[in-house]
């Protein structure tokens, strides 16, 4: 068992060296669960808000708003017309209202705003009613917000494959770059240490790092959130440490080489950018036009999110995620190969 | 799942006996009589002999230049000493040892370290027997100083304990400290520290004393004669005369990537041919005219150099050449400002075989 001791004992000093740095610790788990408090209040009160519109001051406004004023729904903001057109110009309001000649009223919008021509719509219907206009059958309202379908529970898991992407490769591209810089690499190559095991542990000490990482914000967003977890921890651990392993390459290939921490970090925002914009982190990848899908469903984290999503969110099993398992593993596959071979320990 | 790491163990156990017994018991052919480079010590492979390298060469590409920084160079390390590489900054002495310690492959040339070669499949058996400190290693700083050693402890079979390694180094107080909290000495003791904690028969030290203060200075030169005295043979580079007249057995003279010398500081200063030095300058408004050739006449006189304000001569009889030095400098109508007289050091070694001062650089 001495053969193993010294891969323990390096995984536990870089367990050591991160706990004893509040700066790390601070952007793994606070920043992601900043994140997810900020965009989960931003995006989960934006069902059954009112709507806010301009009257122009006059005799219409003031039947606007004895029309309106026991309907929680909208809010009427009086203004004189050149403020209400200001505003409407600087997109503070969607629509204006104001007289017509016709002794009716006219709507002030911009058409190529959707949420102008929703709300114009609205307000018409509303005031319309107000004036006595009769529906020609009743409608019903059914407000429909289940748990998983919100804005916060698809963000949750992005959020969770965008920090395993930036565990893994700012936790080992970052740490072997400054291990070389600091002559450390040389140090310990000049002991009877085997690289494989030094490598190994590198990876390794990331393989224990991602666990309380996923969990950590899932089980928050759980709490605070109502976020389902409706698949199986295993699976979702499973999923994870695939996702963690195809980082660990990706990190291990980008520190292959890098002498200097600027050009770390170059290389690293340069793999990490298309994933931010494309992998559907905070909005669905599917909005991409067809041309760039084959692109960014052969990325990494694109796959990881959709089978954390599917996992988390639908309650699939690990094994229905065939498509995500399998380029998970290529790229890990990949660039372990290529980085142990193009690896500069001096 | 619990046999394979057990079988793999064994395994590499038994490899590794088979490797070390194999290298331990290297028997070299009784006399491989290398051509003699004009030094006094053969070129032989012998179990006396810790290091044998032989005709390094080592050339390497720097943006456009060529850089040659090792040519020819040839070094026998007994077992046992404590040998000094001396040389001014940039004259190949951290090539050579990281040659030596097989983290830089030579461009040609030959190297024997404790009977075995880099490169021949011995490589883990051999970093096992030896222990290095680069010029420059930053630990983690984060980590503390017992942390660091019982890690390093761990990458060999047989090694100290921790607790014997801080003790070696004096670094006791330091033990529960950060990396981050200790002063320059502390961490280069730390850095031996980690050389010595696998009980290597072979040390490369380089440069360990640079940029250290005189008191962490003296603390580190304890911490090697300790090494030393316990029969490890310990290679160290410097580039500070008086660590390398004090602390080694033998000395080599490194200058552009060649030993221009090697022997005992004693042997060395000797071979100037005197072993005095006398040092003087003289006030410049006197038209004197005096060169260094107009000394090489008078008795006792071996050597001299001219200096920024005077003269340095290497004489064998101080008694002898005063007398004449200031009856010449009369005589020119020269006025002195100046005379010391003292032994001979490393230093005027050196000048006498690149006719440049190590200090200068």
């Amino acid at each position: 068992m001495t053969s193993l001791r010294p891969i323990i004992l390096l995984v536990v000093s870089n367990l050591k060296t991160f706990l004893r740095e509040p700066e790390a610790i601070f952007w793994t788990y606070v920043f992601p669960l900043l994140m997810v408090i900020g965009l989960g209040i931003a995006f989960s009160s934006s069902t059954g808000q009112s709507i806010w519109f301009d009257a122009i001051e006059g005799e219409a406004a003031d039947r606007i708003v004895s029309a309106l004023q026991d309907n929680p729904s909208f809010q009427v903001i009086v203004n004189s017309e050149k403020v209400a057109f200001a505003r409407l110009r600087k997109n503070r309001t969607p629509v204006v209202v104001g007289p017509s000649d016709e002794g009716g009223y006219a709507y002030y919008f911009d058409t190529s705003n959707p949420e102008a021509r929703a709300a114009q719509a609205v307000i018409d219907d509303a005031l319309q009613r107000a004036a006595g206009r009769k529906d020609a059958f009743p409608a019903k309202e059914v407000i429909i917000e289940t748990p998983g379908s919100r804005y916060v529970d698809f963000l949750v898991p992005g959020l969770i494959g965008m920090n395993l992407m930036g565990g893994g490769m700012w936790g080992i591209g970052y740490v072997l770059v400054d291990m070389r810089i600091k002559k450390l690499l040389k140090r310990l190559l000049a002991t009877p240490l085997r690289r494989s095991h030094f490598l190994l542990s590198v990876v390794g000490t990331r393989l224990v790092f991602f666990i309380p990482e996923v969990f950590f914000l899932l089980i928050f967003a759980h709490l605070i959130f109502d976020v389902p977890i409706r698949g199986s921890v295993l699976a979702i651990t499973a999923m994870s440490f695939l996702g963690s392993l195809a980082f660990a390459g990706l990190g291990l290939l980008s520190a292959s080489r890098a002498q200097r921490i600027e050009t770390i970090s170059g290389i690293m925002n340069v793999i990490m950018l298309p994933m931010w914009l494309f992998s559907g982190i905070f909005f669905t990848s599917e909005r991409f036009p067809g041309f760039l899908q084959p692109m960014i469903q052969a990325l990494p984290l694109t796959q990881l999110n959709n089978g954390l999503r599917a996992i988390i969110l639908e309650g699939d099993s690990l094994f229905s995620q065939v498509l995500p398992i399998s380029i998970l593993l290529a790229w890990s596959a990949v660039t372990f190969v290529l980085a142990l071979r193009w690896f500069r320990w001096g | 799942m619990e046999v394979l790491p057990n079988l793999a163990c064994v395994g590499s156990s038994l490899l590794n006996l088979f490797w070390s017994q194999r290298c331990r018991t290297y028997h070299a052919p009784p006399v491989v009589a290398w051509p003699d480079s004009g030094q006094n010590e053969l070129f032989t492979f012998s179990m006396d002999h810790a290091i044998v390298c032989r005709n390094l060469y080592k050339r390497h590409q720097d943006g456009n230049k060529v850089v040659d920084a090792l040519n020819g160079l040839n070094l026998v390390v007994r077992s046992g000493e404590c040998f000094g590489l001396l040389g001014p900054n940039g004259a190949g002495k951290t090539t050579t040892v990281e040659i030596l310690e097989g983290l830089l492959p030579p461009t040609s040339g030959e190297v024997e370290i404790l009977g075995c070669r880099w490169g021949t499949g011995q490589d883990q058996q051999l970093r096992e027997r030896i222990g290095i400190t680069l010029q420059e290693t930053r630990f983690q700083e984060k980590l503390k100083v017992w942390e660091i050693l019982e890690l390093f402890r761990s990458f060999y079979t047989q090694a100290m304990t921790t607790e014997q390694a801080i003790a070696t180094v004096a670094l006791e107080e330091k033990e529960d400290s950060w990396v981050r909290d200790l002063s320059g000495g502390q961490r280069q003791r730390l850095a031996v520290a980690t050389a010595l904690i696998g009980e290597p028969e072979l040390l490369f030290l380089d440069e360990p004393t640079t940029g250290l203060d005189p008191q962490a200075r003296r603390r580190l030169w304890d911490v090697i004669r300790d090494l030393r005295e316990r029969g490890r043979t310990v290679l160290i580079t410097t580039h500070y005369m008086d660590e390398a007249e004090k602390l080694c057995d033998r000395v080599a003279v490194v200058d552009q990537g060649k030993v221009m010398a090697e022997g005992s500081p004693n042997q060395l200063i000797s071979q100037l041919g005197g072993e005095h030095i006398i040092e003087f300058s003289l006030e410049t408004n006197g038209a004197n005219g005096l060169q260094p050739h107009d000394f090489l006449a008078l008795p006792a006189v071996i050597r001299a150099v001219k200096e920024a304000e005077g003269f340095l001569l290497t004489v064998t009889q101080p008694h002898l050449a005063i007398p004449a030095v200031l009856e010449l400098v009369d005589r020119r109508n020269g006025k002195l400002n100046s005379l010391t007289t003292r032994h001979a050091n490393l230093e005027d070694v050196f000048v006498s075989l690149t006719g440049r001062f190590l200090r200068d650089d």
